[in-house]
């Protein structure tokens, strides 16, 4: 009987850290997937972030480099351009990449890195309490907005993913969702572009994943999958920027 | 370069040093007064070289922290990184920098100090001498920090500063000021091989044939931080035990004895020459590692020895002097920072006074 399904081999077989109903399971799973169906496990180098997927090297069985918060793409600018044999990328939350690390990210994409980023947007600060992200939504509490994101104080939402689509040295961004088992799919399908266009030399590819935290947004796993598909996605559309 | 002996500033004396050593990775951000250091990178650092047939990399990159940073990703993935700057550069590189000795990663960090606190001026200063020997950062580390005193022994300690970065896994600071840096003098090139990067079994390479490896700074679990620690502190004491140095000048009858580095080195050593020609018994001690500091330099002498650190801050070599003789004997202090350098006639009108 031909096996269809199995324990990806870049993924340890462990338990993960994460909270019930968080999307960076899912993520990491999807991320090694790719990596197995593209066969470039012994030639991956992952860098992990500074926030909730600090530890992602405990889960993925490749080379990994940590990075301070926010540097991960000068760490990978680097460690490409040293070695641009192997396939290097970045998994980075909304407040590694789009608020402490903004330079690092226009500049890294805007010279054409040829490097592929997994952005994993859920709309706060996950592992310091729940604060405010740079993503965060109108209206939306957080223990740093506790009457709700006031635009008179906190400004709106950043689209880091269309800000990046206007530059040149960037040649794919995708937005997706882990709202249900078809967008998981589709992120997949967006995750895997984007480390064949490093294979291929295309440049810099972004997928932005929209993902829960059920934790931080006071719903249970269920709703907060549903608040994605309601709210969240009304203010992040999902689908082919670039 | 075909020449043997050629005419160079400090700057790019310390830039021919790191490739003649190997570097094959150099980011920066424009800063003067070094910015000649990036200048002569971007000229010479993609160009291939016996002994490195394929060129380096070089990166302007879009800020100081960046640089640092990707100085940390070119060491993980196994270059022999650098990056320079200038003093508030170097201060926005200090997040990285705890990053990469908490890593334990290799790298080599040029520093042509310029005055402050803040913007200050681009004057020549030695006012980070506390920065650059605790630490800079957050955390318990240290750098190994050489402060070459010349253009040729620029060119020569930076050589060094990489091999002594890849023994200990450290980061090593290159310490100068604005006139070391800007100063030209003749540099007899080394006629050794460019050395090719060492082994590192701990780099990122991709994981073929072996169990992934994870380049990190990063401790959660109880207790393991505090053996990591342990284990960087056993790496700093055998550094202590073995990588002190120091030039020494005229101590056996000494009964002051001046202690400079870098360039504030060269004008105390004139001002010894005039003291010794008026029959005034100086000598002379010149840190050339400022950590680990010589502190056997300044033991076991007679009490009567005084010592006179000079330097272009307001006394901060000067704690380490103090801290390494102990009480034992009066350590005196003259000093000026901010464009101000204290003169030949400064130091000798303070001498005689000692005496």
């Amino acid at each position: 009987m031909e096996k269809i399904f199995a324990h990806p081999e870049a993924l340890y077989d462990v338990s993960t850290h994460y909270c019930p109903g968080c999307g960076h399971g899912i993520v990491h799973r999807l991320v090694a997937e790719v990596v197995d169906e593209l066969d470039i496990r012994e030639r991956t180098i992952g860098i992990a972030p500074v926030g909730c997927a600090v530890v992602a090297y405990d889960y993925w069985k490749f080379d990994c480099s940590e990075a301070a918060h926010g540097r991960a793409l000068a760490v990978a600018t680097a460690i490409k351009r040293v070695r641009p044999q192997n396939v290097v990328f970045t998994y980075q939350g909304d407040g590694d990449l789009a608020a402490i690390g903004t330079n690092e990210t226009i500049h890294a994409a805007n010279r054409g890195e040829n490097l592929t980023v997994v952005f994993i947007n859920n709309a706060v600060y996950g592992m310091t309490g729940g604060q405010m992200a740079p993503t965060t939504l109108l209206g939306q509490k957080t223990s740093t907005t506790i009457d709700g994101r006031q635009i008179e104080q906190h400004g709106f939402p950043l689209k880091i993913s269309e800000i990046l689509a206007t530059l040149p040295g960037v040649c794919f961004v995708e937005r997706v969702s882990l709202h249900n088992p078809q967008e998981v799919f589709k992120a997949k399908q967006a995750i895997k572009q984007a480390f064949k266009n490093q294979i291929d030399n295309s440049g810099f590819s972004l997928v932005e994943v929209l993902s829960p935290c059920p934790t931080y947004w006071g719903l249970s796993p269920k709703e907060a999958l549903d608040w994605i598909r309601s709210v969240m996605q009304k203010e992040f559309p999902l689908g082919r920027i670039k | 370069m075909l020449r043997k002996r050629i005419l160079i500033s400090g700057n790019e004396a310390i830039a021919e040093g790191a490739i003649q050593a190997g570097c094959n990775f150099y980011a920066g951000y424009p800063i003067t007064p070094q910015n000649e250091l990036i200048a002569y990178m971007a000229k010479y650092m993609p160009v291939c070289r016996p002994g490195r047939e394929s060129g380096g990399v070089f990166i302007q990159a879009e800020s100081e922290l960046a640089a640092i940073n990707m100085v940390y990703g070119a060491s993980a993935a196994g270059a022999r990184a650098m990056t320079s700057s200038s003093s508030p550069g170097v201060s926005l590189k200090q997040e990285g920098i705890s990053y990469i000795s908490g890593s334990q990663l290799p790298a080599v960090i040029v520093n042509i100090m310029r005055g402050g606190p803040g913007l200050g001026n681009i004057a020549p200063a030695q006012s980070d001498y506390f920065q650059a020997t605790r630490g800079g950062g957050h955390g318990d580390y240290r750098l190994i920090v050489l402060a070459p005193a010349g253009v040729q022994e620029a060119y020569d300690l930076t050589q060094t500063g990489f091999r002594l970065a890849d023994k200990y896994r450290i980061a090593v600071m290159i310490l100068g000021d604005g006139i070391l840096g800007q100063m030209m003098e003749p540099v007899k090139l080394s006629t050794k091989k460019i050395t090719t990067s060492p082994l590192r079994p701990w780099a990122l390479t991709g994981c073929k044939g072996r169990k992934p490896n994870i380049v990190k700074s990063f401790f959660l679990r109880e207790g393991d931080l505090e053996k990591f620690n342990l284990k960087l502190q056993k790496n700093y004491q055998v550094i202590k035990e073995n990588e002190a140095r120091c030039e020494d000048l005229l101590l056996d009858d000494a009964k002051i004895i001046l202690v400079a580095y870098g360039t504030m080195a060269r004008i105390a050593k004139s001002a010894l020459n005039q003291l010794r020609l008026a029959g005034k018994k100086v000598g002379l001690i010149r840190p050339i590692s400022l950590w680990p500091f010589p502190e056997k330099a300044f033991q076991s002498r007679s009490k009567k020895v005084k010592y006179l650190v000079i330097e272009m801050s307001y006394g901060q070599m000067v704690e380490d002097v103090r801290l390494a003789v102990n009480g034992f004997t009066q350590v005196d202090f003259l000093g000026r920072s901010g464009g101000g350098i204290p003169s030949e006639e400064e130091i000798i009108n303070r001498v005689n006074k000692l005496i």
